[in-house]
């Protein structure tokens, strides 16, 4: 059992909380609220040339052969700052090529994104489906000597500026994959606005790809571990932003003064911090875990970790993000203060890759439930 | 302000880089031990004390110290005391697992006031003849300890105690009454914080004080807890004689010892095991609790509910061997060990309160005869009420808040 950093985890580490301070402050993401596009290219490619984009990727099309805890330490940095480019979205449906795709697919597709030329977008949550992966209207027909897709995705993160799109729907053979490009004909994105300042797409696909553009393998079981991903993903950047928060407020209550004294010195305020603290910690243990089993071949094991860091950010990330704008009082509720974006943030990553609810079924329903504990 | 990200740690404190891997696995070795204290407590427990195991009954302190003896013959009733003063040699890991694997298989406890608290402190702060004359009767079991620390007003303010000693040449004369002195009615010997002086602060003129029970003007009387089980007790001190060489630490020096036992290891805090035995017998209690067509654990919001709690316990579990990997690199306890003790106390609770829903109407019965609840689930009433201690004993979790606030958030 080990949780210590490598050498080369804490140059990365250190890399990434540098970015945040230097290059991409709070500041910088409020300012992105108001741009059509919401992120950087410049950014993004200089993300790429770092190797942060190929960290879970093989060399073969680029990428470092790193681990998943290697990228999840680098997003807990850049969820200090919420930088707004979308590594999230791109990395999941990156492995979901990387899981269903052969080798020619993973360097037509995966290579440039990894370089930082071009992000990817998963396209999977459909208007009746909930966070369920397997309900699936979208439809994918022979035509010619490719295939012909109709349907409609729901709130694919970055769906709006990605080159790529990786879009589930039927085939006749099950649920498959297929990489679509957005600018392709007979793609319709409206792009709307998220609430924590970011965009994401709803897409109408009547489209025509070419035979390659079907991933093989078991279409269900990429997607889905490319959404487990996604959740750890979203636990990793969630314990940044509880970090923040919870030094963003501990610091208020250090130096706001009331009735001629400091307010931490009430008893009150004190205990909610030292909670919001315990469930930083929580969150932290569970997250790592989660990435560890990520990084792991025990299917049984990743379910577990996954389902249980995910509602575990739910519960901490719900509690601190609500008292951290509660111990600010009034200027907790400006959009001028930085505490409300956290919250926003966190309330995004909670409804994203499945909410607490979901993964609490998902977690009681493993084979191991009840033999297990 | 300075921006946030300047004030957020790079990473997690304690934290120290190394060329391995992270990994959740136990290595070989400490499987391997898991193994071995499995197969002893199958090959060691007896039967009688099995039956009442299994059914989480209450031990008798008989029964506590009839194990401690089976313990202690293998090694393992000191685990954590240095070879030279008879404790087995294991690492951090392996400590963890003994604790783990006896709550798993809910053993009596061990009595923690001298294995845990007064050994460790004659080891670190005891003259020699004190732990020569200590120490192998508290591994052996063949003295059993209490602790008075608390007095009627003296809690969670435990400084402003007021039961004295005052000097008599070469004794003390004690006089007070102290109280939550648990298991003091099975007791041979109470370690005391007694006041030497009462000028100046008042943290200072405390003494850590050995005073034997059998003295004269010693009387011990036990309390019925909300649990229906004998716990703790109130204990008066009337002119009782106590020999100066029985002081730990010196004259005055009483809260440095107290202190000093509160930094020790508490990779064991947590309870985990305990907890994970109270989620097994919930599924226990969900599976056999007949509901409509089928039972229980078939509805989803208790399955939910049940699942909920079993990934408060994963969250523990991972904090906890956090923890536990940093001990056994032989770091001093970082922030996760810290929040151990408030939410491992909280989580047995939570579960305990479940097991009482999950029980329904059998919930009302209190010490049944057989057949009345269902089968195995006779205690579960009791643990409930007692276990509300659990927050309370120990550091009330408020006070171990509010050093979480002091020494960790800075807050104050």
């Amino acid at each position: 059992m080990n949780f210590a950093l490598t050498d080369d985890q804490r140059m990365l580490v250190d890399a990434a909380s540098s970015f945040t301070r230097k290059q991409s402050p709070v500041a910088r993401m409020r300012k992105l609220r108001e741009d059509p596009v919401g992120w950087s290219p410049e950014v993004w490619r200089q993300m790429g040339e770092l190797g942060w984009l190929g960290l879970p990727f093989p060399e073969s099309v680029g990428g470092i052969g790193g681990t998943f805890v290697d990228l999840a330490l680098v997003l807990e940095q850049l969820g200090t700052t919420m930088v707004p480019e979308p590594i999230v979205p791109s990395l999941v449906a990156g492995i979901a090529i990387l899981a269903a795709g052969n080798d020619a697919q993973h360097r037509a597709h995966l290579t440039a994104m990894v370089e930082g030329r071009g992000s990817l977008a998963l396209a999977w949550a459909e208007s009746d489906g909930r966070y369920d992966p397997a309900r699936v209207q979208t439809r994918a027909e022979p035509a010619g000597r490719g295939w012909r897709i109709t349907g409609h995705k729901r709130f694919v993160l970055d769906g709006h500026a990605a080159a790529q799109l990786v879009v589930s729907a039927q085939t006749g053979e099950g649920l498959a994959l297929f990489v679509v490009d957005r600018e392709a004909p007979g793609v319709t994105v409206q792009p709307v606005r998220t609430l924590d300042g970011r965009r994401a797409a709803m897409i109408d696909f009547d489209v025509e790809v070419a035979a390659d553009r079907r991933l093989g393998g078991d279409g269900l079981a990429a997607l889905q571990h490319a959404l487990d991903v996604g959740a750890a993903a979203a636990c990793a950047e969630g314990v940044g932003l509880m970090r923040a928060m919870l030094a963003m407020t501990t610091e208020y209550l250090r130096t706001r003064e009331q009735f001629g004294v400091k307010i931490g010195s009430f008893q009150v305020l004190q205990h909610r911090a030292v909670d919001m603290f315990i469930e930083t910690e929580l969150a932290y243990s569970t997250s790592i875990a989660a990435a560890i089993r990520i990084d792991g071949d025990d299917l049984a094991e990743r379910t577990a970790a996954v389902t249980a860091a995910k509602v575990q950010l739910a519960e901490s990330g719900r509690y601190v993000s609500q008292q951290a704008i509660q111990l600010h009082g009034g200027i907790g509720i400006t959009d001028e203060h930085d505490v409300g974006l956290y919250f926003k943030r966190m309330v995004a990553l909670n409804a994203s890759f499945g909410d607490a609810e979901h993964h609490v079924a998902r977690f009681a329903a493993r084979p191991g439930f009840l033999a297990g504990t | 302000m300075p921006p946030i990200a300047t004030r957020v740690p790079p990473m997690a404190a304690g934290v120290v880089p190394c060329s391995r891997a992270m990994d959740l696995a136990f290595s070989p070795e400490h499987t391997a031990f898991r193994d071995e204290v499995r197969a002893f407590i199958a090959n060691s427990l007896p039967p009688h004390l099995r039956v009442k195991a299994e059914v989480d009954a209450h031990f008798e302190h008989h029964e506590v110290m009839e194990w401690h003896r089976i313990l202690y013959q293998k090694g393992w009733a000191a685990p954590h005391w240095p070879v030279a003063q008879g404790g087995p040699g294991l690492d951090a890991t392996s400590r963890f697992i003994l604790a783990d694997e006896l709550e798993l298989a809910n053993t009596p406890a061990l009595s923690p006031f001298g294995l845990v608290m007064v050994g460790p402190a004659i080891i670190q702060f005891g003259t020699p003849e004190q732990q020569h004359r200590f120490l192998p009767k508290i591994n052996a079991g063949e003295e059993v300890w209490c602790q008075g620390y608390s007095e009627p007003n003296a809690g969670s303010d435990l400084a402003s105690l007021k039961t004295s000693a005052e000097d008599d040449g070469t004794h003390f004369i004690v006089n007070g009454q102290k109280t939550w002195t648990t298991y003091a009615q099975y007791a041979d010997w109470i370690f005391c914080l007694v006041r030497t002086d009462a000028k100046g602060k008042k943290q200072s003129g405390i003494t850590f004080l050995l005073v034997d029970l059998k003295s004269a003007g010693v009387t011990v009387k036990p309390f019925l807890t909300i649990g229906g089980t004998l716990a703790f007790s109130e204990t008066w001190f009337d002119n009782v004689r106590v020999p100066k060489d029985n002081v730990v630490g010196e004259i005055g020096a009483g809260w440095t010892v107290a202190k000093a036992l509160l930094g020790h290891e508490r990779t064991q805090i947590a309870a985990v095991g305990t907890s994970a035995r109270a989620l097994r017998r919930c599924k226990r209690i969900a599976q056999r609790t007949r509901h409509g067509d089928g039972t229980l654990i078939d509805d989803p919001v208790f399955r939910g509910k049940l699942a909920r709690l079993e990934i408060r316990h994963r969250s523990l579990q991972m904090a906890n061997w956090r923890a536990l990997a940093g001990a056994q690199l032989g770091h001093a306890p970082g922030p996760e060990s810290s929040i151990l003790k408030i939410r491992g106390a909280e989580l047995v609770q939570q579960i305990y309160e479940f097991a009482m829903e999950l029980m329904g109407h059998d919930a009302l019965a209190w010490f049944p005869e057989p057949g009345v609840v269902i089968d195995l689930e006779e205690s579960v009433a009791s643990l409930f009420c007692y276990l509300r201690a659990t927050t309370i004993y120990g550091g009330s979790n408020e006070i171990q808040r509010n050093i979480i606030a002091k020494h960790i958030l800075g807050l104050g």
